[in-house]
């Protein structure tokens, strides 16, 4: 228990249910550098590497002896291995070194020196190393489509608007194994109604995956994980060989691939042999340039929570996505699984990549609320969706994202969730009805479908993966059943396996199948004015917020009423007896009849009067023309008041108190906050006001304190503020008004 | 870096002159061709020439690890599913020994022409004894190698 009522509410914020550790460096929970990591070293002899990072030839494990073998370029190593990484480091930020002789250079670097090298890099230049380094110019974005009730309309449904919302890419998994083949075929039907050209993987068993690529399912695959310690490979069911010729295995059939790997997962499996954990990142990291992956998924993925623990965590993660651009490895950088409790530490952590752009930001966006997403990711969800598109707007930065209409999504997922329907009926699987395509066309989440017969979908999920029927089967039925679009598509995506452009690194597809990779769309940043820059169609389309409106639209004339009858009596003349005068606005009771807070300005005027009143002063009433300025127009009211004392009213409804002898921007009392005040206030004012002009003590009237009201009405105070001030006459003296009818409806 | 007549990508600048594994040219495959029911999945299967053309590219843009994969998969493009399953799984960990793994890959060289597969194989089975991540014989080394 906190005695302290300070600590206690800091203890109860969402921060504080996050974990925090010191490191522990022989259970490997340090994030950067631990005693245990080796210095770097490389000897070179006929044979090849005779000694690396500490570690003689005769003495290398399994990783070892395949990162001596495949990964290191020996032509360049003893050059990189001999410059200082302080000077390699400074290469990464330097804009006159271009990425292409960081890449030729690194290429020769330990897995220490790389360690070595991002050790001397703050936060800010790893940001700016990764801009650069990245390997496609364009940044992208992948999604995650998945729900808990593994429901093939949904899925589809899900998937189209994933496409629609621009994911390069969407990848699904299953919760029972057994659905994969359906899974699999609800999102490629859905990517592909969504948005042609969008890539596919549902992430299950290694074999399994590579059968579904084979029958023309899925189009990528990205689950090769790999691990920095032996054991840690070992206990993944893989070795650096076996990963590389899956890799091998999946490009001879056509399919993308990238590796998975990742700060942490040596540590939580056990096997970190007291090393840190980014020393074994970049371990992994060479297995993966060695095995010929053209890119992987880092940023510690699963584990992003323990090392976020550890001091530096979240640095350390951005090092190993910087790790990965420097061996010119496609990225896809994380930010999928929960990194924090605090809404306020995940995005700030989010930064790290979105700011600086990577291949896809993250490695799986929650395109689906976070309880539906089986991969237990959800770090960003589909109710984050206007979060990310405004983040884009406010910082100029593309992440992947566009805002797309309510009408548009509908329609796009009505449509994947008939297409569905329409494979279903065709192939045989259990139909999908009328009322599952309907809810899937609106639904959030799975609660809101209907429930499924689970076990006729598997039954036909296994006839699927092991019978005759493939993706052509899917085609013909989709072409036949009036989804020739669709079926168009989806045969472009296997037309694209024959060709094989999208094997090539950080390879995506535009929607007209266009592909973008490090071959024809590479990273050429090199300093202000170059490089990826979000500008022209593409900047359009990212403000083009459904909720974005036109100033002018923001009206402030709620209601009928509220225009004030006035004669102007000619020109005020300074009062001789004690009275207040309430000096008005130019615009008041005339171009603008209402304060911000909907309040007609004959009740405010009437409050002010009567509280004025109710004192015993008499009252006069005076039309400012020189000034929209609060504190002006009521020191204009207070240099013509018999008293000395005047209200300020401007037509938004700010109120002052003024006082002849003040500086005009000084006051007795000032109600800034015109939203939050209400009729009694006004009549509080007023009796202040009275009390002052009789030099009586006054106690300052209370007002109701509300920090957002001018973050949620500050647009349309401005527009208010501006039309007053278009009736602004630089020379026009004040005019007395008599007013004849101020008793407007009442608003309070 | 090697030399290569093709620009990338293939399928703006070259498409005329790829075929799928089965021989079929690529503007073959069309949804009227799906439609006759003429098209099976060999027809929509890369080549072993258009991964050697894409690993020519991808060396020539300085991608040399990616372009030996793309060499091995141009190899495995001749071996049937199964078959390539029966390899992968071999070179897990703890699935076979030594002499299983040599015999593996002399079926890849000699049936398939799969030499850089071959070789990769042996290798592995080299590395595997050498950490001991080969499956413990029964009987002894000396027993397992008489197996082979």
């Amino acid at each position: 228990m906190t005695a302290s009522k300070r600590f206690a509410a800091l203890a109860a914020r969402e921060v504080n249910k996050d974990t925090f550790i010191q490191p522990w460096p022989e259970a490997g929970l340090v994030a950067m550098h631990s005693p245990a990591d080796p210095r770097p070293s490389l000897r070179l002899d006929a044979q090849g590497v005779a000694e690396m990072d500490g570690a003689r030839r005769e003495d290398f494990d399994l990783i070892d002896r395949f990162i001596a073998r495949y990964a290191l370029d020996l032509a360049v190593a003893e050059e990189a291995m001999a410059t200082d990484s302080l000077v390699i480091a400074r290469k990464l930020v330097d804009i006159d070194v271009p990425r292409r002789e960081v890449v030729r250079l690194v290429a020769g670097c330990t897995a220490a020196k790389l360690v070595e090298i991002a050790g001397h890099l703050s936060v800010l230049e790893m940001m700016m190393a990764l801009a650069k380094m990245r390997v496609r110019r364009t940044p992208a974005n992948q999604a995650h489509v998945t729900n808990r009730k593994e429901h093939p309309a949904l899925l589809a449904a899900d998937a189209a608007e994933a496409a629609l919302r621009g994911f390069a890419e969407n990848e699904t998994t299953v919760g029972v194994a057994r659905y994969a083949p359906l899974t699999a075929l609800a999102v490629l039907i859905g990517s592909q109604v969504g948005r042609g050209g969008v890539l596919t993987q549902c992430a299950v068993e290694e074999s399994v995956s590579l059968r579904l690529a084979i029958k023309g399912l899925t189009t990528y695959a990205e689950t090769l994980s790999v691990y920095g310690t032996d054991p840690a490979f070992v206990d993944g069911d893989d070795t650096p060989w076996s990963k590389a010729f899956l890799a091998s295995a999946y490009a001879s059939r056509g399919v993308k691939i990238r590796c998975t790997s990742g700060t942490g997962s040596e540590a939580l499996m056990g096997h970190a042999h007291g090393k840190s954990m980014l020393y074994l990142e970049a371990r992994c990291l060479l297995v993966v340039k060695g095995a010929g992956s053209q890119g992987v998924q880092n940023g510690s993925i699963s584990c992003i929570a323990l090392i976020g623990s550890l001091p530096g965590g979240f640095r350390a993660v951005l090092a190993e996505n910087l790790l990965a651009t420097l061996l010119d490895l496609e990225l896809a950088s994380g930010n999928d699984a929960m990194s924090s409790h605090s809404a306020t530490r995940k995005s700030a952590k989010l930064m790290l990549q979105f700011i600086p752009g990577t291949d896809f930001i993250t490695s799986g966006y929650s395109s689906i609320p976070k309880t539906d997403n089986l991969f237990g990711g959800g770090n960003f969800d589909a109710e984050d969706f206007d979060d990310w598109n405004i983040l884009q707007r406010d910082l100029q930065v593309d992440a992947g994202l566009r805002p797309i209409r309510e009408d548009e999504a509908v329609k796009a997922r009505a449509r994947a969730a008939r297409a569905i329907q329409a494979v279903y009926a065709e192939l045989g699987f259990p139909l999908i009805d009328e009322a599952e395509v309907e809810a899937a066309t609106y639904a959030h989440r799975s609660e809101d479908m209907p429930e499924r017969d689970k076990a006729a979908d598997l039954q036909a999920a296994e006839t699927f993966l092991d019978g005759p029927q493939t993706v052509l089967d899917v085609i013909r039925v989709l072409d036949k059943r009036g989804f020739a679009d669709a079926a168009d598509r989806i045969l472009e995506m296997q037309r694209q396996r024959v060709i094989g452009d999208y094997l090539q690194p950080a390879a995506i597809f535009d929607e007209n199948f266009r592909v973008l990779s490090g071959l024809n769309d590479p990273n050429d940043y090199a300093g202000p004015g170059t490089g990826y820059r979000l500008e022209g169609k593409r900047w359009a389309a990212l403000q083009a917020l459904p909720q974005v409106v036109v100033p002018a639209s923001l009206t402030f004339d709620r209601a009928e009423g509220g225009r004030l009858n006035f004669e102007e009596l000619g020109p005020a003349q300074r009062g001789e007896m004690p009275e207040v005068v309430v000096a008005v606005g130019p615009a008041f009771g005339a171009e603008i009849t209402h304060t911000i807070g909907g309040l007609a300005h004959g009740d405010v005027l009437r409050e002010l009067l009567n509280g004025i009143a109710y004192e015993g002063l008499p009252a006069r009433v005076v039309k400012i023309y020189h000034t929209s300025d609060c504190a002006f127009i009521g020191h204009a009211g207070a240099a013509l008041s018999g008293s000395g004392v005047a209200i300020g009213l401007q037509s938004k409804g700010t109120t002052v108190i003024h006082r002849r002898d003040l500086a005009p921007l000084n006051n007795l009392e000032l109600f800034s906050q015109a939203p939050n005040l209400t009729l009694e206030t006004y009549r509080q004012i007023g009796r202040n006001a009275a009390l002052y002009a009789q030099g009586k003590p006054a106690t300052p009237v209370p007002v109701k304190i509300d920090n957002f009201a001018r973050l949620r009405l500050i647009v349309q105070t401005t527009l208010m503020h501006l039309r007053e001030t278009g009736q602004v006459e630089a020379n026009a003296p004040a005019i007395e008004l008599q007013v004849s009818e101020i008793a407007g409806e009442s608003h309070a | 870096m090697p030399e290569t007549q093709d620009v990338y990508p293939l399928g703006e600048t070259a498409a005329e002159s790829l075929t799928a594994r089965s021989g079929r040219r690529l503007n073959e495959l069309t949804l009227t061709g799906v439609r006759a029911g003429g098209l099976g999945p060999d027809d929509f299967a890369i080549s072993a020439e258009t991964l050697r053309r894409q690993a020519t590219l991808a060396e020539a843009h300085g991608y040399a690890r990616l372009a030996a994969n793309l060499r091995r998969a141009a190899e495995l493009a001749a071996v049937p599913d199964d078959e390539m399953l029966v390899v992968y799984n071999a070179l897990r960990p703890r699935r076979a020994t030594h002499a299983e793994l040599t015999d593996l890959a002399g079926r890849m060289e000699t049936t398939y022409g799969a030499v850089e597969t071959a070789r990769f194989i042996r290798e592995a089975a080299d590395a595997y004894r050498a950490v001991g991540l080969t499956p413990q014989p029964s009987v002894g080394e000396g027993q397992e190698e008489a197996t082979s």
